[in-house]
């Protein structure tokens, strides 16, 4: 579905993607760890064509989409949940999913059946359909991002930093709703600090370290790894520190 | 037959493409990070993983890892993760003045035993089996490798371990064992021993043997098939790079599937180091994907073999190698064992200061293969007393079975008799085929 080869991108002089490959299979839930810095958002943005790679090749449903604005990513399947949800804080909840379907805009009964569906799934957001969405709480917003994200019926779903300033426990339930999209079979790139949240739930998982892919493979391998609990987890701090 | 990982066997070869890039990618990256040797080597020819490696075959820059620097590493060098890290640690024979020792990780280990389940799936074996492991345990990896991915599929594995033919015997009559994993002159060791005990093949459940660690012949697989009653498949290993579990043969027996999706492999001309073009003979080069503890980059196998592109019938998508029929350097493979004929005169010179001049012989007796050493008698290597004569055989012998871990005969001959070759004796000569 998505295929990223060898891609390097720069803000200005900085180097901040150094060679990234990784690639998402159709009805994958593929994860990207890494920490602060380490490219993670870059990576997002470089897929979602908002920067432009100065080399390599992003495939998308088997076309290359390096060159691309992110308009023209869209129409071709692929929907963002950006950083920090975005949300349109002035419109309603409502407004705001509609603007999801944006690209659907003439073929009205798919819209208004795919609200329906959303507001089914997430009865909070129903409640709240008349509410502008700036004074939903941090996790409704979240909903209401992937809701919005959804309505454009996306082939891939990309997830950039969803449990961000979030409550552990609502945290837990945004994890839990990502779950229940794979589980329905949608094809999910989810960029996560939270590491062991993430691979709990991921098929697959690469950890980036300063712009450079160091380790990757099946979400339960990363977990049990000595480098990722040490680095990501917090684990063996304490034998660390006792040392 | 089950394919053990249908959707990782059986990927599309771009997929697979891409996957290699990306481990490829993670691997220099983290060879270049942790490993001095690597880095050095990396920083002669100017390249930088970062930016050099955007393609498979940008590999093709970077040199050789030769068994010589793996050997010079000894012990550790050139592992790639701090030595907790490190759950297992293997050795080679001692073809070289040192052995070449290779760590695992945790994750090795898991990734080891899944390949080798692979392999002894593709040959026949199910957790119904009963498998009776003949290779050597220890320091080698031949024993625990095939051991570990036994049990993995959930077989009932025998650790019988080298020798002790009748006691093999028994076991595989008395524990019905189903299956047998040795070297094909072993099998055929235990087929002759059979037929001296009047044992009927057919009285025995064996249905499969996989077969590993030397050279045989297609007449071989025939005698071995036809006299035990068995399906026989063949495997190949490196130790360097894993040890069993690096390609094997399905039951369509038409050449071993590399697992590719772990190993990057290209086919060099031992020579002059190029790169040949598909499906031609050459040397075996192999890169590890995802090795944690003892990554190899672009190690020299110094076995010569052809890639086979041709899609298989079993349905994996991996492509095959032939079957090892010779190597490309002077290394001489008996019983298993990979031994540099130079070394033994090394070990022959520690002994009286001198190097004699001295003949590796290898011959086959049955279908045992035998490991002899011709030495001409000089001053330093005769005495008149035949006891000191006979001692410094024993001391001979000893020492050369601990320098390379199997016994050797040792034969005082008269000097001037070994054959010659422009004026040079041969330093090996190899009987065991007609």
């Amino acid at each position: 579905m998505l295929t990223v080869k060898s891609v390097h991108t720069y803000y200005g002089n900085i180097h901040a993607l150094k060679g990234v490959s990784l690639h998402v299979g159709k009805g994958e839930l593929v994860t990207l760890i890494g920490a602060n810095g380490a490219g993670k958002s870059t990576l997002v943005n470089t897929i979602c064509g908002l920067i432009q790679p100065r080399k390599g090749m992003i495939e998308f449903q088997g076309k290359p989409i390096q060159s691309l604005p992110p308009e023209s990513i869209v129409p071709m399947g692929m929907a963002l949940v950006p950083e920090g949800r975005q949300i349109f804080a002035t419109l309603t909840v409502e407004s705001n999913l509609q603007m999801g379907g944006y690209i659907h805009r003439r073929k009205r009964d798919q819209i208004q059946e795919d609200m329906a569906r959303m507001l089914d799934r997430f009865p909070i957001l129903n409640q709240r359909r008349q509410q502008l969405a700036g004074t939903l709480s941090g996790g409704e917003q979240q909903m209401l991002a992937i809701s919005r994200a959804l309505m454009a019926r996306p082939q891939l779903l990309v997830l950039d930093e969803p449990s961000m300033g979030l409550a552990p426990l609502v945290t837990k339930e945004i994890f839990k709703i990502i779950h229940e999209l794979r589980e329905e079979g949608r094809t999910i790139l989810l960029i996560e600090q939270n590491a062991r949240a993430a691979l709990n739930i991921a098929d697959r998982g690469y950890v980036l370290e300063t712009g450079k892919v160091v380790l990757q493979g099946e979400g339960t391998m990363l977990l049990e790894h000595s480098e990722v609990q040490r680095a990501y987890l917090g684990k063996g701090a304490k034998e660390i520190v006792d040392a | 037959m089950p394919i053990w990982e249908p959707e990782k066997e059986c990927v599309s070869r771009d997929e697979l493409q891409q996957i290699q890039l990306e481990r490829l990618q993670a691997t220099l990256n983290r060879v270049y990070r942790n490993v001095s040797f690597y880095r050095r080597r990396f920083k002669e020819v100017d390249f930088h993983p970062e930016d050099d490696l955007a393609e498979l075959q940008d590999l093709e820059r970077l040199p050789f890892t030769t068994s010589e620097d793996v050997s010079n590493s000894y012990p550790y060098e050139m592992f790639a993760v701090p030595l907790r890290e490190v759950v297992r640690v293997h050795s080679s024979s001692g073809t070289q003045t040192n052995p070449r020792v290779v760590g695992y990780t945790r994750q090795d280990l898991n990734n080891w035993s899944t390949l080798v389940a692979r392999i002894l799936s593709a040959g026949g074996v199910t957790q119904d089996d009963v498998i009776q492991v003949t290779f050597g345990y220890g320091l080698l990896t031949g024993g625990l490798g095939i051991h570990y991915g036994a049990e993995r599929i959930g077989a009932s594995v025998l650790p019988t371990s080298v020798g002790r033919t009748e006691r093999q015997i028994k076991i595989m009559q008395d524990f019905r064992t189903t299956v047998m994993a040795s070297t094909p002159s072993y099998a055929l060791v235990i087929a002759d021993r059979m037929e001296k005990m009047q044992i009927n093949p057919r009285t025995l459940s064996l249905k499969y043997c996989i077969c590993a660690g030397e050279p045989w012949a297609e007449a071989m697989r025939q005698e071995i098939e036809e006299r035990l009653f068995v399906k026989f498949t063949d495997n190949y290993g490196v130790s360097e790079v894993m040890g069993p579990g690096v390609a094997g043969e399905c039951l369509e027996q038409k050449g071993m599937h590399l697992q590719e999706d772990h190993f990057h492999c290209e086919i060099i001309d031992p020579a002059s180091g190029k790169v040949l073009p598909r499906e031609e003979e050459g040397e075996l080069v192999i890169t590890t994907l995802t090795k944690e503890a003892f990554p190899m980059i672009r190690y020299r196998t110094g076995d010569l073999c052809r890639i086979l592109e041709e899609p298989c019938p079993c349905g994996r998508t991996f492509r095959r190698m032939s079957p090892i029929r010779k190597r490309c350097d002077n290394v001489v493979v008996i019983k298993g064992t990979n031994i540099i004929p130079e070394r033994i005169g090394d070990v022959l010179e520690e002994l009286k200061g001198a190097r004699p001049i001295y003949q590796i012989v290898a011959v086959r007796e049955g279908h045992q293969d035998q490991l002899e050493i011709w030495v001409e008698v000089t001053e330093q290597f005769f005495s008149d007393r035949m006891r000191e004569q006979r001692t410094l055989v024993e001391v001979m012998k000893e020492k050369i079975a601990n320098f390379i871990g199997i016994s050797a005969r040792v034969k005082l001959v008269e000097t001037g008799s070994l054959e010659r070759e422009n004026g040079s004796v041969r330093l090996f000569v190899d009987r065991r085929l007609p």
